[in-house]
């Protein structure tokens, strides 16, 4: 049978509609039946994330009267919250506490709830003190002696020298093993 | 490259484990990132190649990860890449274009690390059967060592954060390949789907050319990653699974009183074809084994077994195919060659 409203392609959903006691009957290929909107159970819907976003990006702001060019942007990358809404991704991790305050709603409409229950990293920020973790600390470390060196803070450079020197020491104790 | 891989079936399609009549395998993927860098989709190349080098740091100071095999992006050619996604080493996203990913695969191929996919790293492990404790342990095992050596960025409210809110918290996704085909026959699949979509979950078919469910397969994975101990995430799937497999045996039960002659024909029918056709594409050869796994489970065809169904599976991919016979074939030869390869398989079997 042919689709009846490209009539090019195989129908291959056929459907029942009762509207105000009228039945209808279609038979339609995948494409036409997705455009009027009939989805199989069994698609692959992606998640409706946009949906869930796109509904936010039309919302109030939180603060009224609030004047133009406050925005919320991440500090880390740029990011503003209307880009996020569009774009579904963050653009890193500085995004969660920059748009904090809006996406404890997003979350619990994505997961219902907005609250982390799982594993907490031996590491994490908040309890981590002087166990400063050894590559991305190395890199900071060699990033921070460049400017001082181009800069001719020497005093600094120094300092920088002995703690990446320390961090250095305890990359080669890891290395060997015990 | 991966010609030996090629050779030989994976070991998360090997049969084994518990349920694997019905559940093919089972997936648990973690996803991290690294503090204080841009996530890969919004990073310049620089922030990207850091990423790898942080990565390639860890493999040198890491016992375990050291062992696994390392591959950069933009040495794996386009057939290879297709390899891997057949054999589920990396992900289609793995493909966008960006060459400085690279992946490590883990011994058995039972686990593989993308760096630079969504995230700065995607974690994953398989488990042949109903496995998820299993699959998630070999993960947490990487996840724990990387974590040695890398501050992962992370949040006390929203956990483990990644680039999409839809995997933030614990940044775990567990998905089983499950085999259904007593509920499509019955005609009970929609019913069951939408309730698992209820009870929280996502459901996948893979389609083929046509409206049917390649091979009936179906992928059930959690939706939620935020407000879930991964302990629950484990829980709810295994639960979801063992129910999904009761109501598949009642349709089973129910296609066997009811319809025993038709169903014994079309496994005896799909037997026929497989072990006789001379050309076949992979779609057909994934809806007629599903019809010999039915049969095998049903005792119609008992002489074939679980682990060789997997292999002409995984074999008549189309990367497979060509990486089996070492050269590069188009549509039609691939065809015929797929079909002379079941045959191979097939040879010494039968009633």
């Amino acid at each position: 049978m042919i689709c009846q409203d490209c009539k090019k392609r195989e129908a291959q959903v056929h459907l029942t509609q009762i509207i105000n006691n009228e039945k209808l009957s279609l038979s339609l290929c995948k494409e036409c039946a997705a455009a009027r909107g009939f989805h199989s159970p069994l698609d692959n819907h992606p998640f409706p994330l946009a949906e869930i976003l796109s509904g936010l990006a039309g919302d109030t702001p939180p603060v009224k009267n609030s004047p133009p060019g406050e925005e919320m942007v991440c500090k880390g990358c740029g990011l503003t919250f209307e880009q996020f809404t569009r774009q579904g991704r963050f653009g890193c991790g500085d995004c969660y506490s920059a748009f904090r305050s809006r996406l404890e709603s997003i979350m619990r409409k994505i997961h219902g709830s907005s609250l982390h229950r799982g594993r907490i990293p031996e590491f994490s920020k908040f309890e981590k003190s002087e166990q400063a973790l050894p590559i991305q600390e190395e890199e900071r470390l060699q990033s921070e002696l460049a400017t001082a060196i181009k800069t001719e803070d020497f005093e600094k450079a120094v300092e920088l020298r002995d703690k990446l020197k320390a961090v250095r020491e305890k990359l080669m104790m890891e290395d060997t093993p015990n | 490259m991966f010609e030996e891989m090629a050779k030989s079936p994976a070991t998360w399609l090997s049969g084994q484990g518990d349920e694997s009549q019905v559940v093919l395998s089972t997936r648990v993927r973690l996803a991290r990132n690294v503090a204080g860098c841009k996530y890969p989709t919004s990073a310049d190349s620089e922030t990207r190649k850091r990423i790898v080098s942080y990565f390639d740091s860890v493999l040198t100071r890491s016992e375990i990860l050291s062992k696994g095999q390392y591959y950069k992006a933009a040495d794996i050619d386009r057939l290879d890449q297709d390899f891997l996604i057949e054999r589920h080493l990396i992900s289609p996203a793995f493909l966008d274009g960006d060459l400085s990913k690279t992946v490590l695969i883990g011994p058995e191929e039972r686990l593989s690390i993308m760096v630079n996919e969504e995230d700065h790293l995607r974690i994953q492990a398989l488990s042949s059967g109903l496995d998820a404790q299993s699959s998630f342990d070999l993960a947490m095992q990487y996840e724990a060592e990387i974590s040695h050596h890398l501050e992962f960025d992370y949040d006390k409210d929203f956990g483990y954060l990644t680039a999409c809110p839809t995997n933030a918290g614990t940044g775990m996704r567990a998905s089983i390949l499950i085999h259904l085909p007593g509920l499509v026959l019955t005609r009970d699949i929609d019913k069951v789907i939408s309730r698992i979509t209820r009870a929280g979950l996502i459901v996948r078919g893979f389609y083929g050319e046509g409206s049917d469910v390649l091979g009936n397969l179906f992928q059930v994975s959690n939706q939620n990653t935020l407000g879930l101990a991964e302990a629950d995430i484990l829980s709810q799937i295994t639960e979801v699974a063992r129910e999904i497999i009761e109501e598949e045996a009642g349709a089973r039960q129910q296609l066997k009183s009811e319809a025993a002659d038709m169903i014994e024909d079309k496994i005896w029918r799909a037997f026929g074809i497989l072990k006789h056709a001379r050309v076949l594409t992979s779609d057909e050869v994934m809806n007629l084994l599903s019809a010999v796994r039915l049969g095998y489970v049903m005792k119609v065809v008992e002489f074939i077994d679980i682990s060789l169904i997997n292999e002409i599976l995984l074999l008549s991919q189309p990367a497979h195919l060509q990486k089996y016979y070492g050269t590069e074939m188009d549509q039609n030869q691939q065809d015929f060659v797929r079909a002379q390869m079941v045959r191979e398989k097939l040879r010494d079997t039968g009633p």
